[in-house]
Parts: C-alpha cells; sequence; structure tokens
C-alpha cells in the first residue's frame, strides 16, 4: 500500500497563526507558575501573596482546557484555604503569647510539668496571629501557583518532553494512569455484582471475594495491552553494544553521586570555598548525567509526533514567569520593608512598585497566550 | 502475503495441537474469515500471523509461517508492525494513550517514521474511518463503534498491507457493526488491505468475504473455500444458510439478496401457513414484574426517563436498542441494584431495592455481561457449594443444574478456563439455584457460537415454559427472534416500541432477523418455524 491520497506537503515544524487554537509547551506553563512560586516565597506582604493567588486564578480561569486534570485547580484553592486556617489555628492553640496587643482571651489549659514549654490556650495575641497568616498566605500562595501549572499543562503533553532515554518511565505513567480509573471501576462492578449472589457479609471476606474477579480482570487487560503493544511495534531498538551500555550506565550513576555531594557541599557548610566548590561539582555532576541521557536516548529509534515546540507566546510565557521572580526578588533588596511586612507593630502592608509590575506582568498570559483547543464533547 | 506452510501449533510440548497441518495461501488483497466453534483455534491462527504466537503467548510452532516473505521464526510481532496490524478483541484495552489523535500516531512513533509523515497519515486516517470530529476525544468517552474504528485507525496509520480482525462486531449493536463494516470493505476495496477476520455472527460478515476458512477443531482437517462452497456443508451457519438448505436451495445463499431471488417457490409453498409460536403460559393475574413511570439518574445523566415495562409469567422479554440506550441500567434496576430517582419497581410483589440474600435470590436474578464477575472461587465444585448456601437450599442443587444446563464442565476445572460461552452457562445457573421468578440477562450470546447459542435458547424457552419470567438485554436480532415473546427497544433512556416480537422486529430493518428479511411479506422468524411449517405440509401431503 502507497500512500492514501495524493502528497500533503507538511513540514517538520507545523507553523502557527495568531489567534489559533494550540497547546502551549507545558514547560512555558511549568516554568511561568515556578516564576510565581519564587515571587511568593520571598514576600510576606499579604496583598502580594493575595496579588499572586489571584493572577493564578485569572490565568487559569481564562487559559485552562475542558479536560478532567484542569480541574483540579479548584482542589488546590481549597488546600491552599486549608492551609492558611490550620497555620492560624496552631497558633493560636500552640503559639506562643509575644506581642503586645490581645485579640481575644481564651482559658488556658494547663498542662504537667513534663510539658513545660508548651502552652494550650490562653490569650490570642495580634502580632503572632498576623505573622501565622503571612506565613500561611506565603505557603497557600506557592501551592496555588504550583497547582495552577497542573492545570494549564496536561500531563500527557508533559510526558512528551521527557528525554527519550526515560521515555518507558512516561509509558508506565500513562498505562498506570488509564489502568486505575478502569480498576476502580471493576471494584465498584463487582461489588454491584455480589449482591447478585445475595452476599451482605462486609469487611475482610466481602475484600476477598472482590479481589478475585477483580485481579482476574486486571490480570487479562495487562496481558493484552502488552500483545498489542508488542504487536504495534513498541520495544523496536536500535543495536548497540554491551560497552555502550555500560558506559551510559556508569556516567549517569557518576553525574547522580556528583550532584548529591555537590548539594551537600552547597547546603552542609558555611564557608565560602566549599560552596564554589560545591557549585563546581553540582556543575559536573548536571553535565554528566545529561551526556548519558542523551547518549541512552540514542538507543530508541522512535520518534515523536506532534512534539511540543517552542513558539513566540510560548518564550514570552516563560519570560513573564522569570520577569515576576526576578522583580520580586530585586524588590526584596531594594525594599525589604515593603516586601516583609512588619508585624511588630502591625503596619497598613505596603505596595512596593516593582513587585506590582511584576504582578501586571505574570498576568499578561492570561490575555496574550493562545486559546487550548477545545475538546468537542 | 501470508502462507502456511504445514503449520502444527501446541502450547504445551506434551498437549495436543491445537492446529495441525495448515496449509493455506492468502493472496493480496483477500478478505478472509475465519469461522469455527469456541476452542476451535481461531484467536490462534489469527495471533500465529504476526508471531504473537509463539513468541508472545509461548507454546510451539511447527512448520514456517511467512508474511510478505518475511518468516516469524526470526521477526517478533514488533518486527512485523509495519506489515500486520492487530485489532484485539477489545479495543479499549488494547489502547495506550489516551486520545484519539495520539493513539493514532502510536505505532508510527514506534516504528520512527518522520513527524511530517505521521502528521499526513494521522489526517488521512481521520477523514478514511471517519472520526475526524473525535480527534481529541479522550478514549474511554467513545461508543463502542467509535472504539473499534480508533482500533483500526491506530494500527492503519503504519500503513500495512494485512489487517488481523478478532471478532470486531461481536459487541456491537446492529448499528455499531454496520458502521465497522462499512470501513472495512472500504479498506478492502479502496486501498486493497489483505483482511483475516474471525467473527461469530457469520449473519453480519459472511457476505463481505472472498474466501472462508473453517476450523474444525484440534485435530481436525481445516476447510478453505468461496463462502458459499463452505457454507454448504459448514457446521456453523448464519440463518440465511440454514434457511437455503431447509429449502433446498442451489447454490446455498450467503446474502439476504441471493436468498429472496430464489425464494418465490417457498414463499408461495408457505403462504396460508401461519409460523407456530410458542405459547405462552397462562400469565395469571399479577405480573411477576412491573416497572412504573421509572426515572433513573447516573449523575447528572438521565439513564431511563419515564419507563413502563410488565413481565408476566412464561414471557421472555427482549430489551434491544444501541450501546448505551439504557437496558443494561434497567436489568440492574428490576434487581434492586440502582436506586430509581422517580417511579417504582415491583418484583414478586416487593421493592427489590430492599431485599437481599435468599429473600432476593428466590425473586430476582440477573447474569452480568460479564458473567465472570459472578465467579469467585478456585473450582466448579466450590463455586457450587458457595452458590448453595448462598441460596439456602439443598446440597448438590446447583451441581445438578450445571449438570443439566452444561454437561462436560467438570468438577476441578478453574472457572476462568470454562470457554465464555460454559461460563455464562454456570453463572445461569448459580441463578437459578434459588429458583427466581424473574431471570435477567446482559448481553448473553456475546462471543458463544451458534451451538452455545441454540443450547442457550433452547434453556430459556424451557425455563418460560416451566413458569419463569425472562429479560435479557442483547444486541443479536436472531436471539430475539428466536426465543422472546416480546420485544422492547430503548433509545436514549425511553421505551421507543413494546410489542410481540413478529411486530416489533418486522418493522424495521435494523432489527430484523435474516429469515424474516427473505420471506417478507410473511410473518417467519425463524428457521425452525419455516421447518417445523414445511414438515406440516409434508406430513399432510
Amino acid at each position: 500500500m502507497t500512500t492514501i491520497t495524493g502528497q500533503v506537503s507538511a513540514t517538520d515544524r507545523p507553523r502557527t497563526y495568531p489567534g489559533e487554537a494550540r497547546w502551549l509547551h507545558p514547560m512555558a506553563w511549568w516554568s511561568w507558575a515556578i516564576g510565581l512560586a519564587i515571587a511568593a516565597s520571598v514576600t510576606t506582604n499579604p496583598l502580594l501573596l493575595i496579588g499572586i493567588v489571584v493572577v493564578a486564578a485569572l490565568v487559569v480561569d481564562r487559559r485552562k482546557p475542558q479536560a478532567p486534570w484542569a480541574r483540579s485547580f479548584a482542589f488546590f484553592l481549597r488546600i491552599a484555604v486549608l492551609i492558611v486556617i490550620i497555620r492560624v489555628l496552631a497558633q493560636i492553640l500552640f503559639g506562643a503569647p509575644t506581642g503586645t496587643l490581645a485579640v481575644v482571651s481564651m482559658p488556658a489549659l494547663t498542662l504537667p510539668d513534663w510539658f513545660a514549654g508548651v502552652r494550650l490556650g490562653g490569650t490570642v495575641m495580634l502580632e503572632p496571629l498576623l505573622q501565622s497568616v503571612y506565613d500561611g498566605l506565603r505557603l497557600a500562595a506557592i501551592i496555588v501557583a504550583i497547582g495552577a501549572a497542573g492545570s494549564l499543562a496536561s500531563p500527557a503533553r508533559v510526558l512528551k518532553s521527557v528525554p527519550a532515554a526515560v521515555y518507558e518511565v512516561g509509558v508506565s505513567v500513562v498505562v498506570a494512569s488509564t489502568f486505575l480509573p478502569q480498576l476502580v471501576a471493576d471494584v465498584s462492578r463487582v461489588r454491584a455484582n455480589r449482591r447478585l449472589r445475595g452476599r451482605k457479609e462486609k469487611g475482610v471476606r466481602a475484600l476477598a471475594g472482590t479481589m478475585m474477579p477483580v485481579l482476574h480482570s486486571a490480570m487479562d487487560r495487562s496481558i493484552t495491552l502488552a500483545a498489542a503493544m508488542d504487536s504495534r511495534g513498541y520495544g523496536r531498538t536500535a543495536d548497540r553494544s554491551t560497552g555502550d551500555r555500560l558506559r551510559t550506565g556508569v556516567a549517569l550513576l557518576a553525574g547522580i553521586v556528583a550532584i548529591v555531594v555537590g548539594v551537600f557541599f552547597l547546603l552542609g557548610t558555611a564557608s565560602r570555598d566549599w560552596e564554589n566548590w560545591g557549585l563546581a561539582i553540582v556543575a559536573l555532576g548536571v553535565i554528566s548525567a545529561a551526556a548519558s541521557l542523551a547518549f541512552a536516548g540514542r538507543r530508541s529509534t522512535r520518534t515523536r509526533y506532534r512534539p511540543n515546540n517552542w513558539h513566540r507566546a510560548d518564550l514570552w510565557t516563560l519570560g513573564c514567569g522569570a520577569f515576576t521572580a526576578i522583580a520580586f526578588a530585586a524588590a526584596a533588596r531594594v525594599d525589604p520593608l515593603g516586601m516583609a511586612t512588619s508585624t511588630q507593630p502591625p503596619v497598613w502592608p505596603s505596595l512596593p512598585i516593582l513587585a506590582v509590575v511584576g504582578l501586571v506582568v505574570a498576568a499578561l498570559p492570561a490575555y496574550f497566550t493562545p486559546a487550548p483547543p477545545k475538546d468537542d464533547r | 502475503m501470508i502462507e502456511f506452510d504445514d503449520v502444527s501449533i501446541r502450547y504445551e510440548p506434551e498437549a495436543d495441537d491445537v492446529l495441525t497441518g495448515v496449509d493455506l495461501t492468502i493472496a493480496e488483497g483477500e478478505f478472509v474469515l475465519v469461522v469455527g466453534g469456541t476452542g476451535s483455534g481461531k484467536s490462534t491462527l489469527l495471533s500465529s500471523i504476526n508471531g504473537l504466537v509463539p513468541h508472545f503467548t509461548g507454546g510451539v510452532l511447527r512448520g514456517d509461517v511467512r508474511v510478505d516473505g518475511r518468516s516469524t521464526r526470526d521477526h517478533r510481532p514488533r518486527d512485523l508492525a509495519d506489515i500486520v496490524g492487530v485489532v484485539p478483541q477489545d479495543p479499549l484495552a488494547s489502547f495506550v494513550t489516551d486520545t484519539v489523535e495520539e493513539e493514532l500516531a502510536y505505532t508510527m512513533e514506534c516504528l520512527g517514521l518522520a513527524p511530517a509523515v505521521m502528521r499526513r497519515r494521522v489526517e488521512e486516517t481521520l477523514d478514511l474511518l471517519g472520526l475526524e470530529e473525535l480527534r481529541n476525544r479522550p478514549l474511554r468517552t467513545l461508543s463502542g463503534g467509535q472504539r473499534q474504528r480508533a482500533a483500526i485507525g491506530a494500527v492503519l496509520t503504519a500503513h500495512p498491507r494485512i489487517l488481523v480482525l478478532d471478532e470486531p462486531t461481536s459487541a456491537l449493536d446492529p448499528g455499531a457493526a454496520e458502521e465497522v463494516l462499512a470501513a472495512l470493505h472500504r479498506l478492502v476495496h479502496d486501498l486493497g488491505i489483505t483482511v483475516v477476520m474471525a467473527e461469530h455472527r457469520l449473519e453480519r460478515v459472511v457476505q463481505y468475504a472472498d474466501r472462508v476458512i473453517e476450523l474444525g477443531g484440534p485435530g481436525q482437517a481445516i476447510a478453505i473455500g468461496e463462502p458459499s462452497a463452505i457454507m454448504a456443508t459448514a457446521h456453523i451457519a448464519p440463518p440465511v444458510v440454514h434457511l437455503g438448505r431447509v429449502a433446498g436451495w442451489h447454490p446455498t445463499p450467503i446474502t439476504i439478496r441471493d436468498a429472496r431471488r430464489q425464494a418465490d417457490t417457498l414463499r408461495t409453498l408457505l403462504t396460508g401457513q401461519v409460523p407456530t409460536i410458542r405459547a405462552v403460559p397462562d400469565a395469571g393475574s399479577s405480573p411477576v414484574a412491573s416497572i412504573e413511570a421509572l426515572q433513573i439518574h447516573h449523575g447528572p445523566v438521565l439513564a431511563l426517563r419515564d419507563v413502563d415495562l410488565r413481565v408476566d409469567r412464561g414471557d421472555i422479554v427482549a430489551l434491544m436498542g444501541r450501546n448505551g440506550a439504557g437496558k443494561s441500567t434497567l436489568l440492574h434496576t428490576l434487581v434492586g441494584g440502582l436506586a430509581p430517582s422517580r417511579g417504582s419497581v415491583d418484583v414478586d410483589g416487593m421493592d427489590p431495592r430492599g431485599l437481599a440474600g435468599p429473600e432476593l435470590l428466590t425473586r430476582v436474578g440477573l447474569v452480568p455481561q460479564e458473567p465472570a464477575d459472578l465467579l469467585e472461587a478456585a473450582t466448579v465444585a466450590a463455586e457450587c457449594a458457595a452458590s448453595d448456601r448462598d441460596a439456602g437450599c439443598e446440597p448438590g442443587t446447583t451441581r445438578a443444574i450445571v449438570a443439566l444446563l452444561a454437561p462436560e464442565v467438570t468438577d476441578p476445572t478453574h472457572p476462568r478456563d470454562l470457554s465464555e460461552g460454559q461460563r455464562l452457562l454456570l453463572a445461569l445457573a448459580i441463578i437459578l439455584a434459588a429458583r427466581p421468578r424473574l431471570i435477567c440477562l446482559d448481553e448473553p450470546t456475546r462471543g458463544l457460537d451458534y451451538p452455545t447459542k441454540a443450547r442457550l435458547a433452547t434453556i430459556l424457552t424451557d425455563l418460560a415454559e416451566a413458569g419463569h419470567a425472562i429479560v435479557l438485554a442483547t444486541h443479536d436480532v436472531e436471539l430475539a427472534a428466536e426465543v422472546a415473546s416480546r420485544v422492547v427497544i430503548l433509545a436514549d433512556g425511553e421505551v421507543v416500541a413494546d410489542g410481540p416480537t413478529s411486530q416489533v422486529v418486522t418493522s424495521s430493518p435494523m432489527f430484523a432477523p435474516q429469515v424474516s428479511k427473505v420471506l417478507s411479506p410473511q410473518p417467519w422468524l425463524t428457521v425452525g418455524q419455516v421447518q417445523r411449517a414445511l414438515d406440516n405440509l409434508e406430513g399432510t401431503a
């Protein structure tokens, strides 16, 4: 069989058109989100932190695709709220009553001697309370930023960006992600069907009863899938010598060890000299590991269908994230008091202009990026 | 294109051959249909074409299988992926990625095709199989026919010269099956692809085949030839062929058109005769089951709306309709597995929702779509003993029923090792142990060969005569014509037709059995009816 129709012209790198719906490079969304997370991590200014959450929500609202995984953002928002609440409750219940402004007075619980230093209840002071709100907000903003990336970038597309050498890992993740829902469906179906045999017992016996059919069908499905993948050419590899394989393995291992040792030097010592050495070792390790991954990738003969490409909007999105992170970091140098809002004494938070500009830039991808393709369900 | 050179296959070195001395050549562009009973080695034959047997399954293959000159001896399945495309029985279990477009590209990615080529072929294949609208859809949300077409497209993008399909239409409703077969027909005629297909539902596919391979079973010789030549003597044949045999037509008709051309004399002969219809025993005053104004929600989706149904003693009601029309939902409501959001369900004077244990089992039983879901023991004997305990009946009851329904099933067998048909009959026996007044079956003939189906039809008729009421959901129009006293057609959760079988099935070409298509406007539905009428005529003459 030759071609199905006449020649259709197609180029390796598909052109994009302004306003055309397409997927942004997943790494563009992730770097934008990491930029936001870095920005959040350098400030405790509640206005800026809330600003980050609002910006993330705005971009997600405008650019999230209609896919099940995109709905996870609401879940991350809820976690963020929970984090603030837990942080504040912990402060109220266990925090030290430093400060001068009392908010509310609660009965204090006297704890036995061996619990000295821990206090339960008592007067709640404004200063530590505010501090806990700000701390909670900072963590919440970081979580929200990461959650935004999770619902903007398709997990399947993220996997397309992994290096060829670890492709198999990506396949297992995809297979598992389709397998799990099927397993859940199997369990509920078999459980419903147990009624048909008049079974009522619950607990271990019932579980054992459901296990058999569920495991059997999961097993059958795995075998079907493996056979299908084999018949479709999965695992075709280019020939490579054992020596090659050994060298790749050693280079990867050495690289990882070097990274670990380097990070240890970076974090574990106070001296400047050692820090520089650590940096150098980390760099060497990264190079070695990357080289071995690239080399291992050659073993695979497979190609990628519609790989993620970097276009202008993708690069701009990455740039916006980077700009926000840098703007916040710079603001923290220039205006440390504005970025770390004081709680002793409590003051109304100011708005450092540099950080505000960073926030505005972070919101831009909501408008200039292409909309994701519509799922025609 | 495909050559089998004295091929014998066995799965264990000491076991018997599954296939013996197979010699055959399939030419390029042929549409070959493989027929045979359960366990005759159809799947083995298909899997040996791309080397899954023995590379993937294990086993011993003697002789040589060559595909486009490449021997499967030294080519693994993955090395033949560019020549042979295999579409497995259950497409959903064989999908590797999550959306239609990605799935179409997967084989090409494995073969290492250039991105530009992949892009072009995906677009071509989307158009060829009418999948363009579905390109971004998650595979799990597709309907049965769409899934099958996506699975065909997924192997087609590699431009294979051979397509191997294992029962592509057995799980599909008549409409979806037509959709898949039309796509295949186009591939054979427009692109010259060689197609090798196994299928139990011959009435759907035999007219498309150029040649038929009939497998007699282990140790038996195989027969290859033109469809009409093979069908003239085949053990396993669609109703139109049986009708041809009963009427003594030559050559044996394969299609409705062939048969109608020869049917004039038979129609004249049958004029004035009335088809025998199974006598429904006295229904009694109160129905076994009745449903009134029923509504069922699956989350936000209304699965059933305003359904009324009445099932009497001795009734066999066939529920028909598209995949997803609400047939299974209705059955599960009858056994009280689902809570209605409105309306009432009444089985033998009780609401099945509130029942459990023997109280439920003596009223209503359901053989689910996957009979294996009911089975959990390691042997048939243990399964039967558990069933006796569940139903609270004399030890040995279930075993006796199994012996009646499926005498060849032995005690120490693991239920998973039974054939599909035997598993269904075992599940049915378990349900019957409590003697429920209402028996429900969900898609019982999926994957059953004609002999097992005939056996099931006899069993169901006997049960109805003994006073049980039966409701079965099925895509199989021939089974419905054979056993059902009433047919209810569901569409989109609503009852769109409810009446005696002869009236409902003959009114739509989609649900009409083959005999009715051949002999219309006369009211004949099954070969059995025609046979009895002819016997009568002979007796009086």
